[in-house]
């Protein structure tokens, strides 16, 4: 085993550098004055500047913030209802309701996105941002409902219990009791909502409509057609806010363990 | 009995608010997964209007189309390079997995929140980098050249090669989390009495380790191999139009050519292979969860 071990670090290091390449490539060239990517022309903001002009690009940028806030605040209420319901009670249903609301993340995306293509021409919706919405929050519902459905696995029910036995309603007990236990598995289920929604090109190219971008489309229909290096501008600035969302979520998600014992001598600093 | 039941609210109206819980799931599930899935399988039986559009008659043509050999092919070489990037993701990813769980706690945390960056960083902004990469007189040319391992250009972008490449980076990170989640909960004390037995390293990884953690090798599979059949675009940025894969035929068939109802047929078919793989992994590990997705 320790003969190996040597060997083993190098294959995490080597295969790490890897896994990094093309992203430290794109932030590298993001900032290289000539237009053609892999020749090195000197440092240049200008890419920046043009993407900061580029109005098309601010429409879909905010097109992509609606869209993933939207999906994920939906999908958040939608599930996290539906988690803490079933908690309590358990119709019959269930397991089959359960099982067909996950399927949006179990099946291929490009089913999801001809399917709903299909159905919303069916129901003769426009297309635009409620179909992308509806869309969005189907794949995102699992995500939630996943996440707190496992929080509440680890929750203490006596506390809803005895606010029940001391007259508390359903609603009031959900509202003062459940609900503030659940916040960082909510907020940590919206993250991911969010990120999947905000990342998502094949189901929007589906079910955008024409003169609608979001700006995962707008980057693919670029990159198929040729690429300037305000793309990687984009990209740049877009990884700065990825990581900096890493982040929060692994902050939420220590705070949400912090009631574990492996992260108990921890728990101190989270203490507000 | 009485003081006991004094606080509580009728059993009726309690499940009525609880019912209301539950209901907008119900009701989204019902109209929004359940009914378009439906609403595929049986567009996939109608007729193609001429130019635009949808005639209400019955038929099975769809289906018969797909074994025209162009189709049937689609699906033959999509099937290839799905298992081909499977394969070696398996290979690349299973040692990540495998060696991440030997590692010191805090290197685990670091090394979990290294892998996490790519993996929420748009799929996109990665399958541009490989373009720089790939792309005539890119970094890889060179590389190779400045190396003098070559005097021209190797050129690799729009060819097979670069499109598998693109695949095993985009899912790489599911077998190596799943490969991890799982290798984590083994019991490394077992592989040091087999080797205290006599068991050489490798005996000793093939008959404990491997076998321990089967369940998240192949949770790793099902969450590779079932997207790698659908992702459309890896193929069509890296390949060119040289690759195509039914999730590019499903696209073209609905965009350009029209035909929503052949379109929702090779849909159905590639939703039935996927659920054939899913109830093949539930049958050989007797489990409902996929390991490393909750």
């Amino acid at each position: 085993m320790r003969r190996y071990r040597k060997a083993a670090y190098l294959y995490l290091a080597v295969m790490t550098m890897i896994l990094y390449l093309p992203i430290v490539l794109v932030v590298v060239y993001s900032f290289n004055e000539s237009k053609i990517s892999s020749v090195w022309g000197g440092f240049s903001l200008k890419w920046y500047e043009i993407l900061f002009r580029d109005k098309a690009m601010f429409e879909a940028l905010k097109n992509s913030i609606v869209l993933a806030l939207s999906a994920s605040i939906l999908a958040a209420v939608i599930g996290t209802l539906a988690a803490v319901g079933f908690t309590k009670i358990i119709p019959r249903s269930k397991g089959i309701v359960e099982y067909v609301s996950m399927l949006p993340i179990m099946i291929p995306e490009i089913i999801l996105g001809m399917v709903f293509m299909a159905y919303f021409a069916m129901l003769g919706l426009r297309f635009g941002m409620l179909t992308l919405v509806l869309a969005h929050t189907a794949f995102c519902i699992p995500y939630n409902y996943m996440t707190v459905k496992a929080r509440l696995v680890g929750m203490d029910k006596s506390l809803g219990e005895a606010a029940r036995d001391l007259g508390a309603s359903e609603v009031r007990v959900f509202f003062d009791i459940t609900l503030p236990l659940l916040v960082p598995a909510i907020l940590s289920g919206m993250l991911l909502s969010f990120a999947m929604s905000f990342d998502d090109v094949i189901i929007s190219l589906f079910v955008t409509g024409v003169n609608i971008n979001t700006l995962p489309i707008k980057i693919y229909t670029q990159m198929k057609t040729g690429v300037t290096p305000e793309i990687n501008a984009l990209c740049t600035l877009i990884l700065g806010a990825t990581i900096m969302l890493v982040f929060i979520s692994t902050r939420l998600n220590r705070f949400h363990a912090k009631a574990q014992p492996e992260n108990g001598e921890r728990s101190g600093e989270n203490d507000d | 009995m009485r003081g006991k039941r004094m606080g509580k609210v009728p059993i009726k109206s309690r499940s009525y608010s609880l019912w209301l819980m539950i209901l907008p799931l119900y009701l989204f599930t019902l109209l929004l997964v359940a009914g378009p899935l439906i609403y595929m399988v049986i567009l996939s039986f109608l007729t193609r209007a001429d130019g635009w559009g949808i005639v209400n008659k019955f038929t099975f043509d769809n289906y018969i189309n797909i074994f025209d050999p162009v189709y049937l092919n689609t699906f033959v070489e999509s099937f290839r390079l799905a298992i081909l990037c499977t394969v070696l993701i398996i290979l690349i990813g299973y040692p990540f997995g495998y060696f991440m769980a030997t590692l010191s706690p805090v290197w685990k945390k670091r090394m979990m929140m290294l892998l996490m960056i790519p993996f929420w960083t748009s799929s996109l902004i990665r399958l541009y980098g490989w373009i720089i990469i790939f792309r005539a007189n890119g970094t890889l040319d060179q590389i190779l050249m400045g190396l003098r391992l070559r005097d021209t250009p190797l050129k690799l972008l729009y060819t097979y090669p670069a499109v598998v490449v693109g695949m095993v980076y985009a899912l790489v990170q599911f077998m190596i989390l799943s490969v991890y989640s799982s290798a984590e909960k083994l019991d490394w004390s077992l592989l040091e009495a087999a080797r205290d037995l006599g068991a050489s390293s490798l005996q000793a990884f093939f008959t404990i380790s491997l076998k321990l953690t089967l369940p998240g090798l192949l949770s790793g599979v099902i969450l590779t191999f079932i997207p790698s059949m659908g992702l459309f675009f890896i193929a069509d940025i890296l390949g060119g139009n040289k690759v195509v894969l039914v999730g590019s035929l499903i696209q073209d068939q609905l965009m350009k050519a029209h035909n929503w109802p052949f379109a929702a047929a090779l849909s159905v078919v590639l939703m039935l292979l996927t659920t054939i793989v899913i109830f093949l992994y539930k049958r050989i590990t007797h489990t409902t969860e996929i390991e490393g997705v909750g």
